[in-house]
């Protein structure tokens, strides 16, 4: 056991010895990096750190944070009947908002990618326009009016469907799955960007090798060829999607109401709003960030698995 | 022997067609996707289209009901009535646009700088610690803004940036989005290309000016898209209190509150608004395109 471990101290510094040896060659490196990481480290890092400090503390902004241990965890887990359904909901809108809507980005970059010029550039900005709209989607407010003056209402009712008007952002039913819809319509950003740039870098002659080596269609295409030169991109947008869809919360809190009918569309954020911004209890809404951030990080890993496999 | 001239010439035929058309593409399926891209156009511009005409609208249709999609009788009054609330303003209207377009200006240009700078040798250089910052980065974007806003406020303040637009700008340089673009980004060029120019006598930065950001021009277009698209929106109300450097999208947000009887300058607020970002998205958007037609990377 000693010897082992006297190895396995050797071998440590060895590496980082290594290691320090690396460091002195690439000062260039160190230099260049510094600006960002400086920045970063101040205004990101920091403040991420001390948020996860303040989730063990019962802090509530004017008196100095005083040290609780975990209490803040067992109250959430345990007593927070809201809290599960915000997770509820939560997953319900990433699960199936997530996917669709990074799917979506990239079919259409890639269907728009081969449009001509002109049309290409008015199409991408049809397509991102309702991301760079801002808080644009309070429109929808108007169409699922609760009166049978609502566009959706009128509608539904010239055709008979329904007889009387359906009360869409109050009805618990009906909530959620507007509050997709919504999201949805507003998901084609970043990583749509990113993929709209990403195709364009790809070497064109790896499509016409690619014909001559016997793809025969425009889907073997896209995943022989396609997918494995937008791996990177394919990460970003992974990424992305994630922050996106477990963030949610201006959507539902402006279309549904806060707090809305029965919590309903109440979402992870929406609790941390709730605590943090309305409440003051900075240490419990710490605590709520913090879990959301693990859910987060262990979401990503399994996607950062999944994308590996692409075009293999 | 017949076999070999066969193949040979479905080669050539293949090697023909690849000229006359895109290979792999059938004309039905083109059509097809063509359609369902129309369709798709019209769902997504529709709520704009309606925010517009909102717009456009006179105040007795704004209030008519049943509300109609188009406007019946459309003017640019809300606009002109807007740019009269604004020139009563108690701070001159020019500096409002000062103070965004300044934050917008140099937080785009410096993010541009100091994060590529830093995706650059992440993505090219294998240094002990680089990797492990990355991965920090990326994690950190998943973090949610409302709890860190108050550490936030903490450190900004020590650094004595309250009421400054530094307390904008620099934290803008570091965004992480564009720092993780980048990087992606680079990473896809081939490391031939800068050892080549490294054998020509260039140093980093000449590597780094001449080589890589010229052909990840794309990249930084986008970045420059996200950054606008951030800092225009920014309210800086958290940091920022005086009156006279708040930006334009605070001071229209209070027009835009004024009630009911502003709901005609609400409108035309939003489409201001939204028209900047959509401005640059198209110029750096053609951009785009025009650099991706003469680049030939190749690794």
């Amino acid at each position: 056991m000693k010897e082992y471990l006297k190895k396995y101290f050797i071998l440590r510094r060895h590496n980082f010895q290594v290691a320090v040896k690396k460091a002195k060659k690439s000062k260039m490196c160190y230099l260049f990096l510094a600006p960002y990481a400086i920045i970063f480290t101040m205004f990101y890092i920091l403040p991420v750190v001390t948020s996860i400090y303040f989730s063990f503390t019962y802090y509530n902004v004017l008196e100095s944070p005083r040290f609780i241990g975990i209490d803040n965890y067992v109250n959430l887990i345990l007593q927070d009947d809201i809290f599960i359904t915000g997770i509820k909901n939560t997953f319900m809108i990433a699960i199936i908002t997530g996917p669709l809507g990074y799917i979506m980005s990239f079919l259409f970059a890639w269907l728009i990618n081969e449009l001509p010029r002109w049309i290409r550039t008015i199409a991408i900005v049809v397509f991102y326009a309702p991301s760079i709209a801002g808080n644009l989607f309070v429109i929808f407010s108007v169409f699922f009016r609760g009166d049978a003056y609502g566009y959706v209402n009128a509608f539904l009712m010239n055709l008979g469907i329904i007889d009387a008007p359906i009360l869409w952002l109050i009805n618990p039913t009906y909530m959620l799955p507007i509050c997709m819809v919504v999201i949805l319509w507003m998901s084609l950003g970043s990583g749509f960007l990113a993929f709209v740039a990403g195709l364009q870098g790809i070497d064109r002659s790896q499509f016409e090798a690619g014909y001559v080596d016997g793809i025969k269609n425009r889907w073997q295409e896209l995943w022989w060829i396609t997918l494995p030169n937008m791996k990177p991109m394919l990460m970003f947008g992974a990424v992305m999607t994630i922050t996106q869809s477990f963030g949610v919360c201006d959507v539902t809190m402006q279309l549904c109401g806060y707090p809305s009918t029965d919590y309903a569309a109440r979402t992870i954020v929406t609790h941390l709003y709730d605590y943090g911004v309305t409440r003051f209890e900075m240490g419990y809404a710490s605590a709520i960030a913090t879990l959301l951030f693990l859910m987060m990080i262990l979401c990503n890993k399994a996607i950062q698995s999944l994308l590996r496999r692409v075009g293999t | 022997m017949s076999k070999k001239i066969k193949e040979e010439n479905t080669t050539q035929h293949k090697l023909i067609k690849i000229k006359r058309r895109k290979p792999n593409r059938s004309r039905v399926g083109d059509f097809f996707i063509y359609i369902f891209l129309l369709l798709m156009a019209i769902a997504m511009i529709f709520p704009m289209v309606y925010a517009i005409n909102s717009a456009l609208k006179p105040l007795d249709e704004l209030f008519m009901f049943p509300p109609k999609i188009f406007a019946q009788n459309p003017t640019l009054d809300n606009f002109s009535d807007l740019f009269v609330t604004m020139s009563k303003s108690w701070v001159t209207f020019s500096r409002y646009i000062f103070n965004t377009v300044f934050i917008t200006v140099v937080g785009t240009v410096g993010h541009l700088i100091v994060a590529s700078m830093g995706a650059f040798v992440i993505a090219k250089y294998d240094f002990p610690g680089g990797k492990t910052f990355f991965n920090i980065v990326v994690t950190a974007l998943m973090f949610t803004g409302y709890v860190t806003q108050i550490p936030n406020y903490l450190i900004i303040n020590a650094l004595g940036w309250i009421d400054t637009y530094w307390s904008i700008i620099i934290p803008a340089f570091a965004l992480p989005m564009g720092f993780f673009l980048m990087k992606q980004f680079m990473e896809g060029l081939p490391m031939s290309l800068i050892e080549a120019a490294k054998i020509d006598g260039a140093n980093e930065w000449k590597v780094f000016t001449g080589i890589v950001m010229p052909n990840v021009k794309p990249a930084w277009l986008t970045m420059i898209i996200y950054s606008v698209q951030g800092l225009w929106n920014n309210r800086a109300s958290m940091y920022i209190y005086s009156e006279e450097r708040k930006t334009l999208v605070y001071a229209l947000g209070q027009i835009q509150s004024g009630g009911i009887a502003r709901t005609g300058q609400a409108a035309a607020v939003s489409i201001i608004v939204m028209i900047v970002p959509v401005i640059t998205f198209i110029l750096s958007e053609s951009q785009i395109l025009e650099t991706m037609a003469s680049s030939g990377l190749k690794d």
